[in-house]
C-alpha cells in the first residue's frame, strides 16, 4: 500500500507525540515529565507545519516550549521536586483513573469514528501565513487582541500578588 | 489524508491528559496534563482550519486566531497557576493535591 | 351640576382618607368636623343635583370617569348614572347620613380621640361605598359599592373589637353577606355571558328584547335576589342583622336601618324590568318578603333588648318592601324605603339617646318612666312609633297603606297576613314605647341619678328626623285624597321600561281603598290601646317565659337551627379535613419531602470529600455517561 510522504511524516510525529505524552504521565520524576512534554509540544508544532500553520507553529514553540515549560522547569527546580518525592496514590484510584480515561477515549473514538468530514487536500493553503493571520488579527480581532494584553497584565499582577510573601 | 487521523490523535492526547490528571497527585504534573489537553484541542482546531481552507472558506483563518488566543490565555493561566502552586508549596511544603481538601468544609 | 356628581362620593372618600390617615393627630372636634362636613357638603351637592333631576322630562345621564375594565368585547366604564332613582337615594343617604354624623359627634364622645377618628373614617367610607352603590352606572360598579358597604358594616359592627361577641357578630354579618354576594356575582356573570354587558341601559334593553318566557331573565333575577336577600336581611339570610346591633347605635341607625339594608331594594327597583319579565321570581320575592315580615314581627314581640326590637322591626319592614317589589309596586317599595329611613333612623337614634342616658343599658326591663327625664327623646320616639305603626297622617301610614293596597290587588291572602304583620308592628313598637318611657323607673338608683336629656347634637337630629317622619309621607299621597302622588310621577321614568310588560290589572275603587285604609287604621289604633293597657304599668316580675313566648324570645330558635344544620356539620367537615387531609395528608407529605431531602443530602454530603481528584474523576465519568447517552439517542 502506497503511503504518501505526508502520511509517513504524520505517522512518525504522532507516534512520537503519543509516546512522549505517555511519558509525561508515567514518569516518576517531574523533570522527566517536563522534558517529555516539551518533546510532545515539538511534535505538535511539527503537525502545525504539516497543516500549513507556520505562524502558529512558531508561536507555539516560543510560547510553550520557550516560556511555559521553562517556567515549569524553573518552579520544579525551585521546589527541589526533582526527586521522586510523590507519594504513591492509592492503587485503586490510579486504576480507576486509567480505566475512566480509557473509557473516555473509547467513547470519543466511537462517537467520532464515523464523523462525516472531507479529507484534507495535500496542497498547501496560505491562510496560516503570518501576513494573512496578521491582517485578520489586526482588523477583525483587534479588540480581543488588545483585551488580551489587559489579561496578561492582570495575570502578571495576580502572579506577583499571590507570590508575595505575607500578602 | 483524512481529517479523522487528526481527530484520533487529538482524542488520544486529550485522554492521556485526562488520565494524567486522574492518576497523578503532583499538582505540577496535573497542571502539565491540562496543558497537554489544551494542546490536543488546539491541534484539532488547526486541522479543521485546514479542512475548511481546502473547502474554500476565506474565514478559516479564524480558527487559527482562536488557537492563538488559547495560547495567550494558557500563558496567563500558567503564570497565575504556578504562582498559586508556589504559594501552596510555601505554606504546606508539598504540592500533593490530596492535602488541598479544605473545600470540604 | 350633573357633571359634578363625582364630588358626591369623592367628598366622603376624602373625609375617610383625612380621618383614617390622621387619626393619631386629629383632635376629636376636628375629626368630627371633617367627617360630618364631608357628608354635609355631599348632601348639599346632592340637593342641587336633585333639584335639577326633578325637573319634568329629565333624561337619565351617565357621567363616565374612566375605563375600569376593558377586555375583549366587554367594556365596563367607571361611570355614574344620575337619574330619578339614584338622585332620591343620594338625598336619603347623604341627608340621613349627615344627621347621623352630627349625632355621632356627641354619641361617640367617650371614645379615645384615635377611636373617634377611626369611627368617622369608617362612617365616611361607608357613605362613599353606599354612594358608589347607588350612583354606579352598571352592575359591576354597584357590586363595588355593595362589597364596600359590606366591609364597612363589618368594620363598624366590630368597632369595639376587643369584645369577642362583637367580633363574632361582625364576622356573622360578613359571612352571611358573602353568601348573598356570591349570588349577585353569579348574576353579573350570567349577564355578561348572555348580554355581553353590565351597564343598566344595555342590559334592560336586551332583556326587554328577549321578552317574557326567556329562561335567562328568571335565572338572573333569582341570582340578584339572592344577593338582595343577603344584604337586606331576608329569609333565610336575616339572622346577621339583629346581631349587627353590636355596633354603635348611630351605625345601626345609618347602616342597619336606613341605608345599607335597603341596597337590596334599590337593586331590585333598579332592575325592575328583569323582575317584571320573570313573574315567577316576583312571586318568590313577595312570598319571601312576606314570610320575613311575619317571622321578624313575631320575634320582635318578645325581645327585651331595645335595639333588638328595632332590629327585628327593621327586618320586618324590609320584608314589607320586598313584598311591595314582589307585587310589582316598585314605586311603593322605594316610597317605603324613604319613609322607613326617616322613622327607623329616628327610632334608632332615639334608642341611642336612651342607651346613652342609661349608661349603656339596653335591656328595657331595666328602664321605664323615662318620659319625665328625657322629654325631647320621648316625644320624638313617640312620633317614630306612631309613624311606623301607621297612624293616619304620618309618613309610615301612607307608605305602608300603599303596600297593603297593592298587595290587596294581587292577592287577598297575602293582604291578610300583611295586615296582621302591621298590627304586630304596632303592638311591639308600643310595647317598647310603654315599657321604656312609661311606668316607673326599674333601673338602679345610680342610673336614675344620672338620667338626663341628651345634648343638642343628639336632640337636633332627632327633631329633624321626627319632622321628616311626619311630613315625609306627603310626597306619596294616594290618589284617593284627590291629588296625585308626587313620588310616583317623579319615579315614573325609572320604571318606564317595565310598563309595557305589566299586565293591566283591576284598579281599586276609591271606596275599597277608603275601606282598607279605615280598616287598618282602626285595627292599629285598637292594637295600640291593647299594648297600652298591658304595658303602661309594666313590672318586670323576672319570671322566665314559657310556651310560645319562650320560643319567640329565642327567635324561633333559628340561630340554633342554623347552628345545628349548617355550622356544626361544616365545623365537623373542616375538622375532618384538618385531621385527615391537612395533618395526616398534606403535612405528612410536605414534612416527608423535607425529611427525604434532609436524609438524601446527608448521604450525598459524604461525596463532597474535598478531594479534587475525586471531583475530576466524577466529572470524567459524567462526560462518558453523557457521550454514551448522546450516542444511544442518536
Amino acid at each position: 500500500m502506497g503511503m504518501s510522504l505526508q502520511q509517513i511524516v504524520f505517522g512518525v510525529l504522532s507516534i512520537i507525540s503519543i509516546i512522549s505524552a505517555l511519558g509525561v504521565i508515567l514518569s516518576k520524576n517531574p523533570v522527566t515529565s517536563v522534558l517529555c512534554l516539551i518533546v510532545t509540544f515539538f511534535t505538535i508544532a511539527g503537525h502545525y507545519i504539516m497543516l500549513n500553520a507556520q505562524f502558529l507553529a512558531v508561536v507555539h514553540i516560543i510560547v510553550y516550549a520557550g516560556a511555559i515549560m521553562v517556567l515549569f522547569l524553573f518552579v520544579i527546580m525551585l521546589m527541589n521536586l526533582n526527586a521522586e518525592i510523590e507519594p504513591q496514590k492509592r492503587n485503586w484510584l490510579k486504576y480507576a483513573g486509567a480505566i475512566s480515561g480509557g473509557a473516555l477515549l473509547l467513547v470519543l473514538l466511537g462517537a467520532l469514528r464515523e464523523a462525516d468530514v472531507t479529507p484534507l487536500q495535500p496542497g498547501s493553503t496560505d491562510i496560516g501565513l503570518i501576513s494573512n493571520l496578521g491582517k485578520t488579527l489586526f482588523s477583525q480581532y483587534v479588540v480581543p487582541f488588545e483585551v488580551s494584553s489587559i489579561l496578561f497584565l492582570s495575570a502578571m499582577v495576580g502572579a506577583v500578588v499571590i507570590g508575595k510573601r505575607e500578602a | 489524508m483524512p481529517v479523522q487521523y487528526y481527530i484520533f490523535l487529538s482524542i488520544a492526547l486529550f485522554c492521556i491528559g485526562v488520565m494524567g490528571v486522574l492518576m497523578r497527585r503532583n499538582a505540577i504534573i496535573i497542571f502539565m496534563c491540562v496543558e497537554l489537553m489544551l494542546n490536543a484541542v488546539n491541534l484539532l482546531l488547526v486541522a479543521f482550519s485546514k479542512m475548511w481552507a481546502d473547502a474554500g472558506r476565506v474565514d478559516a483563518g479564524g480558527a487559527q486566531i482562536f488557537v492563538f488566543f488559547i495560547m495567550v490565555v494558557a500563558a496567563a493561566e500558567v503564570a497565575a497557576g504556578l504562582a498559586i502552586i508556589v504559594m501552596v508549596y510555601r505554606n504546606s511544603q508539598s504540592v500533593d493535591i490530596n492535602i488541598m481538601n479544605r473545600l470540604k468544609n | 351640576m350633573i357633571h359634578l356628581v363625582w364630588l358626591v362620593p369623592f367628598l366622603p372618600l376624602l373625609g375617610f382618607l383625612v380621618n383614617g390617615l390622621g387619626r393619631r393627630y386629629l383632635s376629636k372636634s376636628l375629626a368630627g368636623i371633617v367627617g360630618s362636613g364631608a357628608v354635609l357638603a355631599a348632601f348639599v351637592i346632592s340637593l342641587l343635583i336633585f333639584l335639577e333631576v326633578k325637573a319634568p322630562g329629565f333624561q337619565a345621564q351617565v357621567v363616565p370617569l374612566f375605563d375600569f375594565i376593558s377586555a375583549g368585547s366587554l367594556h365596563i366604564p367607571f361611570a355614574f348614572q344620575v337619574d330619578q332613582l339614584s338622585a332620591l337615594f343620594l338625598l336619603i343617604i347623604t341627608g340621613v347620613g349627615s344627621l347621623i354624623h352630627i349625632y355621632s359627634t356627641s354619641y361617640m364622645h367617650d371614645e379615645s380621640s384615635e377611636g373617634f377618628a377611626r369611627y368617622f373614617a369608617y362612617l365616611n367610607l361607608f357613605v362613599f361605598s353606599m354612594l358608589i352603590l347607588v350612583l354606579g352606572a352598571n352592575y359591576v360598579m354597584m357590586f363595588i359599592g355593595w362589597e364596600g358597604v359590606g366591609l364597612c358594616s363589618y368594620l363598624l359592627i366590630g368597632f369595639w373589637f376587643k369584645n369577642t361577641n362583637y367580633n363574632n357578630a361582625a364576622k356573622k354579618a360578613f359571612i352571611m353577606n358573602r353568601i348573598g354576594d356570591l349570588g349577585f356575582l353569579l348574576g353579573i356573570f350570567t349577564m355578561i355571558v348572555h348580554f355581553g354587558s353590565v351597564s343598566f341601559p344595555e342590559v334592560f334593553e336586551k332583556a326587554a328584547a328577549l321578552g317574557e318566557g326567556s329562561k335567562v331573565i328568571p335565572a338572573i333575577a333569582i341570582l340578584l335576589f339572592v344577593g338582595a336577600a343577603g344584604k337586606s336581611a331576608q329569609l333565610p339570610l336575616y339572622t346577621w342583622l339583629p346581631d349587627a346591633m353590636a355596633g354603635p347605635t348611630p351605625v345601626s341607625a345609618l347602616i342597619h336601618a336606613a341605608t345599607m339594608v335597603t341596597a337590596g331594594i334599590y337593586m331590585i327597583a333598579r332592575s325592575n324590568i328583569l323582575y317584571t319579565l320573570a313573574p315567577c321570581i316576583q312571586t318568590i320575592v313577595a312570598i319571601i318578603g312576606l314570610a320575613t315580615a311575619v317571622l321578624a314581627a313575631t320575634i320582635a314581640l318578645k325581645q327585651d333588648d331595645i335595639k333588638k326590637v328595632l332590629a327585628y322591626s327593621t327586618v320586618s319592614q324590609l320584608g314589607y318592601m320586598f313584598l311591595a317589589l314582589g307585587v310589582g309596586a316598585y314605586t311603593t317599595a322605594v316610597f317605603h324605603v324613604m319613609t322607613h329611613a326617616f322613622f327607623k333612623a329616628l327610632l334608632f337614634l332615639g334608642s341611642g339617646s336612651v342607651i346613652h342616658a342609661m349608661g349603656g343599658e339596653q335591656n328595657i326591663n331595666k328602664m321605664g318612666g323615662l318620659k319625665k327625664y328625657m322629654p325631647v327623646t320621648h316625644i320624638t320616639f313617640l312620633i317614630g312609633c306612631l309613624a311606623i305603626a301607621g297612624i293616619p297622617g304620618l309618613s309610615g301610614f301612607f307608605s305602608k297603606d300603599e303596600i297593603l293596597a297593592e298587595t290587596f290587588i294581587s292577592n287577598k291572602i297575602m293582604y291578610g297576613i300583611a295586615l296582621l304583620t302591621a298590627l304586630m308592628t304596632a303592638f311591639y313598637m308600643f310595647r317598647l314605647y310603654y315599657i321604656t318611657f312609661c311606668g316607673k323607673f326599674r333601673g338602679t338608683h345610680e342610673q336614675e341619678h344620672h338620667l338626663h336629656e341628651s345634648p343638642a347634637a343628639i336632640t337636633i337630629p332627632l327633631i329633624i328626623l321626627a319632622v321628616l317622619s311626619v311630613v315625609g309621607g306627603y310626597v306619596g299621597l294616594p290618589e284617593v285624597f284627590g291629588t296625585h302622588s308626587i313620588l310616583k310621577e317623579y319615579l315614573a321614568p325609572v320604571f318606564a321600561p317595565s310598563a309595557p310588560f305589566i299586565h293591566e290589572h283591576e284598579h281599586l275603587t276609591h271606596n275599597t281603598e277608603w275601606l282598607l285604609m279605615a280598616l287598618s287604621s282602626v285595627l292599629v289604633i285598637i292594637t295600640i290601646f291593647f299594648a297600652r293597657s298591658w304595658y303602661r304599668n309594666y313590672e318586670d316580675n323576672g319570671e322566665p317565659r314559657t310556651g310560645i313566648a319562650k320560643v319567640l324570645e329565642n327567635k324561633w330558635y333559628v340561630d340554633e337551627l342554623y347552628d345545628a344544620i349548617i355550622v356544626k356539620p361544616l365545623m365537623m367537615l373542616s375538622r375532618f379535613f384538618e385531621e385527615a387531609i391537612e395533618k395526616s395528608g398534606i403535612d405528612r407529605l410536605v414534612n416527608g419531602v423535607g425529611r427525604g431531602v434532609h436524609w438524601g443530602s446527608q448521604q450525598v454530603r459524604l461525596l463532597q470529600s474535598g478531594q479534587v481528584g475525586f471531583y475530576i474523576f466524577a466529572m470524567v465519568i459524567g462526560m462518558v455517561v453523557l457521550f454514551v447517552i448522546g450516542f444511544l439517542l442518536k
